[in-house]
């Protein structure tokens, strides 16, 4: 039925109700009523009031929500926080491998007084030297996690980047999008490193196997 | 009597120079002085083709060309395959293994590791010595 004819339909009762004098029928009105409800399910069902009101909390929450991420400045994530933290990482790396090239200077210049040394004496200190060349191994470890680590930043900027673009200029954003990233590829196209997948860096302990299982592995 | 050529042409490869020294002093240690180096797979390459060398002891994490891929060229020179090659690298997951074992390398070792560890992969792949 059109909705002209419905509402034509329902004022019409409406107006015979008006003119009724003393009690209304409770079934009367119940016709009402149901007329209203059928009315609308044409253009809007339950189902779809019911869509509608859920739609509209989405609405709410997504307002809100993009409001306190406002109030967190994520423009400051990217701009200031993350690329602060990346570089005080690097300031490590850079900071122990200097420190480890120093300590390097002074063995090897310890190592080579052990010639002018009683034999077993120098076969003390070159063995200390040993020791201390191995430990220095932590530089290498500890650089390679850290790279892990700004890694690990870089993609949580650009989904921050992301995020920023999403919500769109009510965040007030002004840097710059970041492209997403993208495997490297030498000029002829192919993979510059095809054991990318590979490479995870040093693994935690518990991830890790040992040198006994690597060796199991070469029979 | 050792049947090792203590003075035999070494060539390590690392991207990190704390690294390199590392090597090279253990292999000062254990008695090898004759040892050359390079930063990167491509150089490692260019050094192998341009100077006859015994052993490669590589890093795998490099940039731009890997230990990974050095090995595959190194196993796919006709004038190289045959050169021991030991991996050294922090990349101890079980498929880096296999995926190394399966392009041909003569060892590998873990990071980090100490004189022992490097004493007894260099006897597996050169002999006692």
């Amino acid at each position: 039925m059109a909705v002209t004819a419905v509402k034509e339909k329902i004022v019409a009762q409406l107006q015979q109700l008006h003119k009724t004098e003393g009690s209304l029928d409770p079934a009367e009105v119940v016709t009402i009523v149901e007329s209203v409800i059928d009315s609308i399910e044409g253009d809007l069902t339950a189902v779809g009031l019911k869509v509608y009101a859920d739609i509209e909390a989405l609405a709410r929450y997504i307002n809100t929500a993009r409001a306190e991420i406002a109030e967190l400045r994520p423009d400051d994530i990217n701009s200031e926080h993350l690329p602060a933290a990346t570089d005080e990482l690097t300031a490590i790396v850079g900071a122990t491998e200097q420190a480890t090239h120093q300590i390097f200077e002074a063995v090897e210049g310890i190592e080579a007084l052990t010639e002018k040394m009683e034999p077993e004496i120098a076969e003390q200190i070159s063995a200390a030297v040993t020791s201390i060349f191995e430990a220095c191994g932590f530089q290498d470890i500890t650089g390679q996690r850290i790279t892990k680590v700004v890694t690990a930043l870089q993609q949580v900027e650009s989904k921050v980047d992301a995020l920023l673009h999403a919500f769109g200029d009510d965040l007030k954003v002004d840097a710059p999008a970041k492209a997403p990233g993208k495997k490297k590829t030498t000029p002829s196209g192919a993979p510059a490193r095809p054991d990318e997948d590979l490479l995870n860096g040093p693994q935690l302990p518990e991830n890790a196997i040992s040198q006994d299982d690597i060796d199991a592995l070469f029979g | 009597m050792s049947s090792v050529d203590m003075g035999m042409p070494i060539l390590i490869v690392d991207d990190y120079k704390t690294m390199l020294r590392i090597i090279r002093n253990l292999l000062k240690q254990l008695g090898f002085n004759n040892v050359d180096e390079a930063t990167d797979g491509s150089a490692a390459l260019q050094k192998l083709r341009d100077k006859e060398y015994h052993l490669v002891i590589s890093d795998w994490n490099m940039e731009p060309m890997s230990g990974m891929q050095l090995l595959t060229e190194v196993r796919a020179d006709m004038k190289l395959k045959d050169l021991p090659f030991i991996m050294i690298t922090a990349e101890s997951k079980t498929e880096n293994v296999i995926a190394a074992k399966e392009a041909g390398v003569s060892n590998y070792i873990v990071k980090p590791f100490n004189a022992a560890t490097l004493k007894t992969k260099l006897s597996a792949v050169l002999g006692n010595f």
